[in-house]
């Protein structure tokens, strides 16, 4: 392991909580329905995290609390009751309800996992209930992701057949994309967890190889063990470097050689390289500082350093599973700097005090920095965009790139004419 | 328990969030986890701000409630304190800390510091965000004022004669997030200042807490957004005796009716009224013959309750439109409301659901929508042109340009907003007119986006919901050949109208003849 310093802090934070992961979730399986079960806050929170898309009537929910069913739990589960019969009257095409628990609904301890089991025995064979808790106080952005795919795990027939499974929400292209590597390589038998569809959940067993496509799902992992699935230890497909050594990984736990890998990765590789050369040359040498949001951030600094030549001052993340990130440590710089947890007053301190090029960091940050002069990039974007694997690596350094490029458009007077 | 899919408002710390954000030299130290910490980006991002929120998350994560959750909020509130020195704390509690109780707000009155803290109780689980941050304002405005209650006199507004100067006035209510306050108070300052008016403070936009003292050096106080300001105008008057205002400017005819009640509350002579109507283009505008085709047009109306108020005032008598439709989710302002529908012939629609909104707006079949952005995004999806015209508000209701709702210029700006997507909606009409034409290019997009506005569409998508309800009714090929003629814009309410008719009469088979049957009928 290369000698990277780790430090832990705690105070206030700037980070959302799990329930945004339900922004990108439902979109990944559309026969799925996100009901919270929380506050006006909850409410307010996933609708600003996403934004503009109001288009539709969404399929995720807020069951919001009010004072009458704060006075008696048992009130509670029934007005639940009710507002899961009104929803599924209104939305019959729903395969499966995601009961999500939220801050205050931990805190007042409504039991889900109790309601969920309830409402399966009455809509038996029409909606399937799974709970999990997407709250502040016990997850961070995409962990939300984490504890929902975690409760679909017992619901995962087992099956002995031998499969690569990849785990994480990618982005469908990618996910196509990937697949057709597989093949390409010998693998034929590849499922996806999240599958696009809430009710194809792909079968389990002492044959199934977990590759991971997103680094935010300790939780997951560690069930998937429990049902004897083998976890292929890998760095995440994030740039070239991560996923040419993603797919060795693979490819060593299906015996196939690493020359066959090499064999149909290298034109991908080759054209990659290519296309990432204009946005090194705007990196290179640039300093960069990440603060902690979507647990990316070690993969990216990992190939913002070793393929875009960044320098990283401070590698920030809300959680650290070192077991989990132990390849993607290995390929990190001597000496980087990651820091566990987060002070925000402290840490934006030392972010003005290293005058770093570029900062990636949460919404609520990144304008006013900005106008303390320091360029950024938002995190959230790295959830919602293509990012992942070969082709998508010029793609993903654009990302960090543009602000740049954008910072020098418009400080520089390029018309001669003037 | 209330099922929500997009709401209108935030939570009632958010309302806090922005009276705070508005003021300077202001911190709240908010006890709440970190998931919370969201409602910054409704301040950087939304209105582009280049601060942070003065707020400070206590961040309490689950292993930190069973232990001492008290010591950490003070321990926040000390850092916060040392780092910021604001010359007034605010400290309050979102809705998860609201069920553990540790009372943030005694904590920090116990610790000892010797600037005013406001104690921010505001009820998560049954108020919202702009009963917040009227709470917020007035309880601020209680403490920074209390103590000067018993040794001054009433104020009278007639003092500024005795005094020998202009007479001064406070501008109450404009805040973050609230719908072009920036450039409302601008416009307002403008023209009070052109009547001889000068302006004391604004406030909570760009005041700090000095000025919040200094309010009672005014002689009234204009109450210019009534859901964040009247609490506190009406303690003012309690109080200090100060009059407030209660005429929203908003429209020629309201703008006129404010300046006049502002001249009667000081005692101050208007000199210039011949000359205040001809202060905006939209009187001339709206008289121009160019507006003929405005008489009468549609309009379905929905926001806060005093952009509502207003907007119906305006579409009705300054514009010649015919409201078809009234409403708010600001229940506070529900009586008004009702008041004015009742007025214009129509039911008031008070509710938080945007589906309800979108029902209401569909059977009411206007030709144009003011709204907030729901409201667009449900006329979007009917093809009906729609200007937004309160909160909830996106990135593009913060224009770069001087952009008013209030005076003058706001109602230039408003005939504008509201006249184009208009004149859009034509443009459509005249589309549709001609596609026919083999000069027409196939696949012209309309600005609208994708949505149901040929009658296939309309037929189809209607046959699919109302199977059942209007079992029996045929429409013959004459009367769906008559009916693709009728603009799009009222092809929807023609065709209602047809079936009802047909019902009414028992008419099983709809021709082209039952269709001017039913027009002359219904007309």
């Amino acid at each position: 392991m290369s000698k990277v310093e780790f430090n832990k802090e705690t105070g206030p934070r700037e980070v959302f909580c799990g329930l945004t992961s339900i922004v990108w979730l439902h979109r990944r399986m559309p026969d799925a329905f996100f009901l919270v079960v929380g506050s006006r806050t909850c409410a307010h929170l996933i609708q600003s995290a996403a934004g503009v898309m109001i288009f539709a009537e969404p399929r995720f929910g807020t069951a919001i609390l009010e004072e009458k069913d704060l006075a008696g739990l048992a009130d509670a589960h029934e007005e639940l009751d009710r507002v899961v019969n009104d929803l599924i009257a209104r939305r019959p095409e729903i395969k499966t309800l995601f009961l999500v628990g939220s801050c205050p609904s931990e805190v007042i301890k409504l039991d889900l996992a109790t309601v969920a089991e309830k409402l399966n025995k009455r809509f038996l064979g029409q909606v399937r209930f799974v709970n999990y808790s997407g709250s502040g106080i016990e997850t961070t952005f995409t962990q939300g992701e984490d504890g929902a795919l975690k409760a679909l795990i017992p619901l995962m027939e087992s099956s002995d057949e031998e499969k690569l499974l990849l785990v994480g929400t990618l982005a469908n292209n990618v996910e196509d994309r990937f697949k057709k590597i597989f093949r390409n390589l010998g693998i034929s038998n590849i499922e996806s967890f999240p599958p696009r569809q809430s009710t194809e959940l792909p079968k389990i067993g002492k044959n199934t190889k977990v590759l991971l496509t997103q680094p935010y799902l300790s939780d997951t992992v560690r069930d998937l063990k429990h049902r004897g699935c083998e976890i292929i230890s890998a760095p995440f497909p994030l740039g070239i470097e991560g996923s040419t050594e993603w797919f060795l990984a693979a490819a060593r736990s299906f015996n196939i050689s690493q020359l066959k890998v090499h064999e149909i990765i290298s034109p991908l590789i080759s054209r990659s390289k290519l296309a990432l050369e204009s946005h090194k040359e705007i990196l290179k040498g640039k300093r960069l500082f990440l603060l902690p949001e979507s647990q990316l951030e070690i993969s990216l600094a990992r190939f913002l350093h070793n393929e875009c030549e960044m320098d990283l001052i401070e590698v920030g993340t809300p959680y650290l599973n070192k077991d989990l990130m132990k390849e993607e440590i290995n390929l990190l710089p001597d000496n980087t700097k990651i820091v566990e947890g987060q002070h925000v007053e402290k840490q934006l301190d030392r972010v003005r005090e290293s005058n770093p090029d570029l900062v990636v960091c949460g919404m609520g940050l990144a304008n006013p920095l900005e106008a303390e002069g320091i360029s950024t990039k938002w995190s959230i974007e790295m959830v919602f965009s293509p990012i992942h694997g070969i082709d998508q690596a010029a793609d993903l350094a654009g990302l960090f790139s543009k602000p740049l490029r954008r910072n020098q458009i418009l400080t520089t007077k390029t018309l001669v004419t003037n | 328990m209330e099922l929500t899919l997009w709401t209108y408002e935030g939570p009632p710390h958010v309302g806090a969030m922005r009276i705070a954000s508005s003021m300077k030299d202001i911190h709240y130290v908010l006890h709440a986890p970190q998931g919370d910490t969201y409602a910054d980006l409704l301040f950087t991002m939304i209105e582009r701000r280049g601060q942070r929120p003065p707020v400070t998350y206590t961040t309490f994560q689950a292993r930190d409630l069973g232990g001492d959750t008290a010591e950490l909020v003070k321990k926040n509130i000390k850092e916060a304190v040392e780092r910021f020195k604001p010359k007034t704390l605010l400290v309050g509690e979102s809705c998860t800390a609201e069920l553990i109780q540790d009372q943030p707000g005694a904590l920090a009155k116990g610790m000892g510091f010797d600037m005013p803290i406001v104690n921010l109780e505001l009820p998560a689980y049954s108020k919202k965000e702009n009963w917040g941050a009227s709470e917020t304002f007035y309880q601020l405005t209680r403490t920074l004022l209390k103590e000067k209650v018993s040794y001054s006199e009433k104020i009278s507004p007639l003092r500024w004669k005795e005094f020998g100067r202009r007479p001064k006035v406070n501008i109450l209510g404009p805040s973050l997030l609230g719908f072009r306050c920036r450039d409302d108070v601008i416009e307002i300052q403008r023209i009070l200042s052109e009547q001889g008016i000068d302006t004391n403070v604004v406030a909570p936009l760009g005041a700090s807490p000095d000025d919040i003292e200094r309010l009672i050096d005014a002689e009234i106080n204009i109450c210019l957004y009534p859901e964040i300001a009247e609490a506190s105008c009406e303690w003012l008057k309690r109080n200090f005796g100060m009059e407030y205002t209660s005429t929203i400017p908003i429209g020629i005819k309201n703008t006129i009716e404010f300046i006049n009640e502002v001249h009667k509350k000081l005692d101050l002579p208007l000199t210039n009224k011949k000359e205040l109507e001809n202060k905006s283009k939209l009187p001339w505008y709206s008289k121009s013959v160019d507006s003929n085709y405005l008489t009468g047009k549609r309009v379905f109306i929905f926001g806060d309750g005093t952009h509502a108020i207003a907007a119906a005032k305006i579409a009705k008598e300054e514009l010649g439109f015919e409201v078809v439709g009234l409403g708010t989710y600001s229940r506070e302002m529900a009586r008004q409301v009702r008041a004015t529908a009742k007025d214009l012939n129509v039911e008031a629609l008070i509710t938080n659901n945007y589906l309800e909104v979108e029902d209401a707006m569909r059977k009411a079949a206007p030709e144009l929508v003011l709204g907030t952005q729901m409201e667009r995004h449900s006329a979007k999806r009917l093809g009906i042109p729609c200007s937004v015209i309160s909160t909830p508000m996106h990135v593009q209701d913060v224009p770069a340009r001087y952009s008013p709702q209030m005076g003058w210029e706001g109602a230039n700006v408003i005939f504008d907003d509201w006249v184009h997507p208009l004149m859009m909606g034509l443009e459509e009409h005249l589309i549709d007119m001609f596609k026919h034409d083999f000069e027409f290019v196939d696949g012209h997009q309309s600005h609208l986006g994708h949505t149901a506005t040929n009658t296939k569409d309309i037929l189809n998508s209607d046959e699919r919901k109302e199977k059942n309800s209007k079992k029996g009714i045929i429409w013959t090929e004459s009367g769906r050949a008559e009916l693709t003629k009728v603009p799009f814009f009222v092809r929807g309410k023609v065709k209602t109208n047809t079936e009802k008719y047909a019902i009414l009469r028992g008419i099983p088979e709809i021709s082209d003849e039952t269709l001017y049957d039913a027009k002359a009928y219904f007309s």
